[in-house]
C-alpha cells in the first residue's frame, strides 16, 4: 500500500575547490538550479576535495558541479573522482565541472569519468536540461 | 512478527539497513534521501531501524535567521568530537513555495569538522510539506541514532509552527537568541519560549547582550509559576506540551519530577567561547530528564504523537482513495452545489467503508480472544 506518494527532489552539490576566490558564477547556478525546483547544497569557497567528498556522500546528492577557475582542475577534480570511488559513491553521481577548461583538458576530464564539462557563456538552460536527460537511476 | 504488508522489508533494502547498521556512510546517506523522499519501502527501512535507537542525545537547536545556528551548531559538533562523541546533524532550510526548489546554506559553516566523516552533516529541504517535514526529520534521526552517533543535533530555521514540531522530535531543545533583538524576545514569548530548556544568546560579544540575558533571565523565572499554574487544567492553549512540564498527567498527580528551569547561556560561537559550558548545560538537562524520569513521558507523548500522525495520514489516504473511486472531490461537490446531497452525507457514505472494517475487524478479534488476530487478512 503507498499511503504517501513519493517526492523526489533533484539533489545537487555545487563546490568550489582550491585555491579560487570567485563564486559568482556558482552563485548564479545555484540560484538557477534553486528556480528549476533542484534543492542545492552549496559548499561555500575554499574547500578541499576531502570536504566535497564528504560533502557529496552525506548529502547524497545525485549531481556534483564543481566549479574551477584556478587552472587546477587537473589536479583536484581526479582526487575529488578518486574519493567519491572510495565511497562507493561515483557510479550514480553526474559529476560536472564549471569554469575555464582547455580542450585538451576537457577530454582527460571526461575519460576520468567527469560527465560534461561547461565553459563560459554557457546558458543555464542548457546545463540543466543536460541535468534532467542525465540523471543517475537509483533504486 | 507483526508485520504488515506496509512494513514489509526488501531484499534490497535489507542490505541496506544491515549496512546502515555496519557504518557504510553511503547506505547512511541513501537511507536518508529514502526517508526524505518517502520513497517505496521507506516504511520497512525505519520500522527495522527502530529497535537500534534510543542511544543517541538528541538536541534542537532553534532561533531566528542570522542568530548564528549554524555556526554554533559547527562548534557544538566541534566540541562533541573531542570528548570523543561521534555525531550527527541534520539540518533543515526553507523551500521556494514556488519551485520546490532550495538552497541549503548550512554546510557552510560546517567548518570546524572538514573531512571528520565522525561529523555526519544532512541539509534537508523543507518541501513544503505541512506536518510532513517533522516526519522526516524524526526519521532522519531515527537513521543517525541507529548508526550509532552518540549526539544527534537538529537545526531549523526561524519559529514558526514547523520548527516547534520538528523540535518536539528532541530530547533538549536550545533557543538561540540574538543580543539587542528586544523585539524578538517579545515574539520568543508567544512562540517558541515554551519549548526551550536552554536559551542561548548568541553573538554575546555585540552591544545588548546583556540586557538579552538579563530579559531572557526574567522570563524563565518569570514562567515557573504561572505555568504551575495553569498546569491543572488543559487550557485552548497548549502548556502541557513543554517538555519539563510531564504530560499533563504526570506532572500534576504525582507532582514528584522536580521542574527544570531553562538555564540562560551566552556564547560566541564565532570563537567558540560558551560552548563548553553549552554542552554541560545539554549534559545537565539530559541527566535531569533520566533521573527525573521525565525522558519516559516525553518519549510517550513523542511516539503518542507519531502513532497518531501516521494513523492519520494513512487514513487520510484511504479516504482519498474512497473519493476518487466515487468520481473525485470536484463531481462530489458539484453535487453537493446542486442540492443533490449534502457535505455531511457524503462524508458519512465516504467513511462507511472504513468504519465497517474497523467494526467487524474488532468484533472479530474480540470473538478469537486476544489470540492472533490475522492482521494481514483486512487489509
Amino acid at each position: 500500500m503507498s499511503a504517501e506518494q513519493e517526492t523526489r527532489a533533484v539533489r545537487c552539490l555545487v563546490a568550489k575547490v582550491g585555491l579560487d576566490g570567485h563564486d559568482r558564477g556558482a552563485h548564479v547556478i545555484a540560484r538557477a538550479f534553486r528556480d528549476a525546483g533542484f534543492e542545492v547544497v552549496y559548499s561555500g569557497l575554499h574547500r578541499a576535495p576531502e570536504e566535497i567528498v564528504q560533502a557529496a556522500v552525506q548529502e547524497d546528492v545525485d549531481v556534483l558541479g564543481i566549479s574551477i577557475l584556478s587552472g587546477a582542475h587537473n589536479t583536484l577534480v581526479p582526487k575529488v573522482i578518486e574519493g567519491l570511488k572510495e565511497y562507493d559513491a561515483f557510479e550514480d553521481t553526474l559529476v560536472l565541472v564549471g569554469g575555464i577548461i582547455p580542450d585538451d583538458d576537457e577530454t582527460e576530464l571526461k575519460e576520468l569519468g567527469v560527465a560534461e564539462v561547461f565553459g563560459p557563456g554557457t546558458p543555464m538552460e542548457e546545463t540543466i536540461e543536460f541535468i534532467r536527460n542525465n540523471l543517475p537511476e537509483r533504486a | 512478527m507483526g508485520r504488515s504488508d506496509a512494513t514489509a522489508l526488501g531484499d534490497g533494502d535489507a542490505e541496506l539497513v544491515e549496512d546502515l547498521l555496519a557504518g557504510s556512510h553511503r547506505a547512511l546517506a541513501r537511507v536518508i534521501t529514502r526517508i526524505e523522499n518517502r520513497a517505496a519501502g521507506y516504511r520497512g527501512i525505519v520500522a527495522a531501524l527502530h529497535e537500534h535507537t534510543g542511544g543517541a542525545d538528541v538536541i534542537g537547536v532553534t532561533g531566528a535567521p542570522g542568530a548564528g545556528k549554524s555556526t554554533l551548531v559547527d562548534k557544538l559538533a566541534a566540541a562533541y568530537r573531542d570528548r570523543g562523541d561521534t555525531v550527527g546533524v541534520v539540518a533543515v532550510d526553507p523551500s521556494s513555495p514556488y519551485t520546490g526548489g532550495a538552497v541549503l546554506g548550512d554546510r557552510i559553516r560546517m567548518a570546524s569538522n572538514v573531512g571528520d566523516m565522525d561529523v555526519f552533516f544532512r541539509s534537508m529541504s523543507a518541501r513544503g510539506q505541512l506536518g510532513g517535514l517533522s516526519m522526516a526529520t524524526a526519521d532522519a534521526v531515527k537513521a543517525l541514532d541507529a548508526f550509532g552517533k552518540d549526539a544527534v543535533i537538529i537545526e531549523t530555521v526561524g519559529a514558526g509552527q514547523n520548527e516547534v514540531d520538528v523540535v518536539r522530535t528532541a530530547d533538549t531543545v536550545a533557543v538561540l537568541v540574538q543580543p539587542g533583538s528586544g523585539d524578538d524576545v517579545q515574539t520568543l514569548k508567544a512562540g517558541i519560549l515554551e519549548i526551550g530548556d536552554v536559551f542561548v544568546v548568541n553573538k554575546a560579544d555585540m552591544d545588548g547582550a546583556e540586557r538579552t540575558l538579563a530579559e531572557l533571565e526574567e522570563m524563565v523565572h518569570r514562567r515557573e509559576s504561572p505555568t504551575k499554574g495553569l498546569d491543572g487544567g488543559h487550557h485552548g492553549f497548549e502548556v502541557p506540551d513543554h517538555p519539563d512540564d510531564g504530560d499533563g498527567t504526570d506532572g500534576d498527580d504525582g507532582g514528584g519530577e522536580p521542574e527544570w528551569t531553562p538555564e540562560v547561556l551566552r556564547t560566541v560561537a564565532n570563537t567558540g567561547e560558551g560552548v563548553p559550558e553549552l554542552i554541560e548545560a545539554f549534559d545537565a538537562h539530559a541527566t535531569h530528564l533520566r533521573e527525573s524520569g521525565a525522558i519516559e513521558s516525553t518519549k510517550r507523548r513523542r511516539y503518542a504523537e507519531e502513532i497518531r500522525t501516521l494513523v492519520r495520514s494513512d487514513v487520510g489516504a484511504l479516504a482519498s482513495a474512497e473519493i476518487e473511486r466515487r468520481g473525485g472531490i470536484d463531481a462530489l461537490a458539484d453535487s453537493v452545489r446542486r442540492r443533490e446531497t449534502d457535505p455531511y452525507s457524503l462524508a458519512a457514505e465516504i467513511v462507511a467503508p472504513i468504519a465497517d472494517c474497523v467494526e467487524s475487524d474488532a468484533e472479530g478479534v474480540g470473538d478469537v480472544g486476544g489470540a492472533e488476530p490475522v492482521d494481514g487478512d483486512a487489509t
